[in-house]
């Protein structure tokens, strides 16, 4: 009963509630949408990052990562495959040879890393071939043929079939030269990672280092499931304890992107904080105002019995059924607006320059897990609670004789 | 039997420095079934009496007794509780609760006792019925006359059957066809089912169906006369 009264305790005033109400549903809204929104952003940097650039899990010599040595390669290669091709979780890997070299075109040089891949394995653990905007993906089993970022295209002022001229170290110690023919141009989200990564064959970057064809500096896994990465990295660790590897997780790797996802949980709790904060001053002027105009009638439920705590407990319940009210509504329409811009995305293009430059995409997808909503519920019942408690001990002060007395 | 009894009740406001005498030395009993008028001009200290022997006011000296409870000594919380229990109370402006109907009104009380769901229905439509809304119990106060919502009040008040009703001048706001209809119910109670009634009033026609008469002058009892 205590409860169907504060509902219709709130409805008295129904303009005055309505507005709160509606500041709430647009609160959450916002709140929610922003939220959304840098998860669609983070989340689409993520996958990009996990499928283009670094894979779920590398494996190097562990000295390579700090050094970038050549002659830092995998010991056992072998070895390390024959584990890896036992191992469920993992969907595929790559083996990869990198070497770091300077690349020149008749106009112009750039540093990149030049990777050495097996085209096939390649395109089951990154999607490089998917990006391809001219030329092919190593169509053809011609020798020396590159494959170059759209970014590093433009900056060496190259075509398809240009050809450059890639300089490095070789295995001995020596610097050599070999030149290449630009098969294909790819262009992912990532200008910053298109402008400084090429990929070649690794048999034609092994040949010019001088390896034989089984030497690898990194091997790049994809798993079924990046959840099960963490563990997975754990047991190779436990397997390969004595072979100088370093084996490491994406959020390692690139730690700026475990940041992101780690600071989003943060955020949702920040914006909605903020929100409601500000919400909650609203809610508490509307709450006194109620009480203020029922001071006669609170004194008579006084007089007639209802103790302190159920008159705590009624203000308190309205405050909250008022919050809920605006706030699952809130939550409903922008679920609502969430699924949709999450099928259809947010179109950045007009910032895309600015955007790929940090490895963003243009069309956002926004979305939000479930558990979110769930938290917003329970923030929203939390500030309910904080919020009724001044006009509910207000509404405690009043003495019930002096309160009957009052027109 | 004595069910209320007074013992030097006084009760004194101050305010901005000054003292106001409400109620003097009061000593004053009443006993089960009384149908009790207070009257005196305004000011004599009649809703101040009231309030305290209805336990929403404390005494500034002396002592009220209801069923040998001095209630001036209850603690706030349990006099709440003591109020509940044995105290119905009527009001000048009905004081219903708008937003609830005839019969969740007179619930209300019954759902603060904890009262079984079908228990609070059926006393709520025999509560109603007896003070002839039988036909309104689903209406709010907004949609009731005056004399009504008074009447629902008067069925809330004895809706945890309390063991007297005090009435704060409950006829003041009412034509006189609805303050005799009114009456005429509060009466009936009393006759029938021995409810003791206190009523602070100036309106005649409560006077005249008083039994019992006290008139109270600058907080002093100046009379106080039975009828037979």
């Amino acid at each position: 009963m205590l409860i169907s009264l504060s509902w219709k305790n709130i409805w008295r005033n129904k303009t005055r509630s309505l507005i709160i109400i509606f500041a709430i549903v647009f609160g959450v809204i916002g709140g929610v949408g922003i939220i959304a929104f840098m998860n669609g952003l983070i989340f689409q940097r993520l996958d990009m990052a996990i499928g283009n650039e670094v894979s779920n899990i590398q494996i190097h010599n562990s000295h390579f990562q700090n050094n970038k040595e050549l002659n830092d390669t995998i010991f056992d290669i072998s070895k390390v495959t024959s584990v890896l091709d036992t191992s469920k979780k993992i969907k595929a890997y790559s083996v990869r040879l990198k070497s770091v070299t300077m690349i020149n075109s008749a106009n112009s040089g750039e540093g990149i890393m030049l990777n050495g891949i097996d085209p096939e394995k390649e395109k089951e653990v990154t999607g490089i071939y998917k990006y391809i905007q001219e030329g092919t993906y190593f169509k053809d089993s011609r020798k020396n043929g590159i494959l170059i970022g759209e970014k590093l295209a433009r900056k060496l002022k190259i075509k398809i079939r240009s050809k450059v001229v890639v300089t490095m170290q070789s295995a001995s110690g020596n610097i050599t030269n070999a030149a290449f023919k630009v098969i294909g141009i790819y262009k992912t989200a990532n200008s910053t990672f298109d402008g400084h990564n090429a990929y070649v064959r690794k048999s034609d970057l092994a040949a010019i280092i001088g390896f034989d064809n089984q030497a690898a500096h990194e091997i790049a896994i994809s798993v079924y499931n990046d959840k099960e990465s963490e563990a997975l990295v754990a047991s190779l660790k436990g397997k390969f304890n004595n072979d100088k590897l370093s084996i490491e997780r994406w959020d390692e790797i690139m730690p700026e992107l475990g940041l992101l996802t780690g600071v989003m949980d943060y955020m949702l709790y920040i914006f909605m904080l903020i929100i409601f904060l500000a919400l909650s001053f609203g809610i508490i002027n509307t709450m006194l105002m109620a009480v203020m105009e029922r001071v006669r009638e609170i004194g008579m439920l006084m007089a007639i019995g209802m103790n302190k705590t159920k008159i705590f407990l009624m203000i308190m319940l309205e405050t909250i059924l008022l919050m809920l009210t605006g706030s699952i509504t809130g939550l409903v329409l922008s679920y609502g607006i969430v699924i949709f811009f999450g099928k259809h995305g947010i179109d950045l293009s007009n910032f895309a320059s600015g955007l790929s430059g940090f490895g963003f995409s243009s069309m956002v997808y926004p979305f939000l897990e479930t558990g979110a909503y769930i938290k917003i519920v329970i923030m929203v019942i939390i500030a309910g609670i904080i919020s009724s408690i001044v006009p509910a001990r207000r509404a405690l002060k009043l003495n019930p004789s002096e309160a009957i007395r009052k027109l | 039997m004595n069910i209320i009894e007074t013992k030097g009740l006084t009760k004194i406001y101050r305010e901005n420095g000054n003292e106001v005498v409400a109620i003097e030395d009061l000593n004053i009993t009443f006993e089960q079934g009384e149908f009790t008028a207070v009257v005196g001009p305004s000011g004599s200290g009649k809703t101040t009496f009231l309030n305290m022997v209805g336990g929403i006011d404390y005494p500034t000296s002396g002592e009220i007794q209801i069923d040998n409870v001095n209630i001036g000594a209850l603690k706030s919380s349990k006099l709440i509780d003591f109020r509940m229990r044995n105290i119905g109370f009527v009001f000048q402006s009905y004081n219903l609760i708008p937003v609830l109907t005839a019969r969740e009104n007179v619930e209300f009380i019954m759902f603060l006792q904890k009262w079984p769901k079908k228990e609070k229905e059926e006393r709520s439509a025999e509560l109603l019925q007896a003070v002839g809304l039988g036909d309104r119990m689903d209406s709010r106060p907004a949609k009731l006359s005056g004399g009504q919502q008074q009447r629902v009040a008067v069925a809330r008040a004895l809706a945890s059957r309390p063991k007297f009703i005090l009435a704060d001048e409950p006829t003041a706001n009412l034509d006189s066809k609805s303050a005799e209809k009114l009456l005429d119910i509060m009466e009936k109670l009393n006759h029938d089912e021995n409810i003791t009634f206190i009523f602070s009033t100036h309106d005649p026609r409560v006077v005249k169906k008083a039994r019992r008469v006290i008139t109270l002058v600058d907080g002093k009892v100046s009379t106080d006369e039975k009828k037979n």
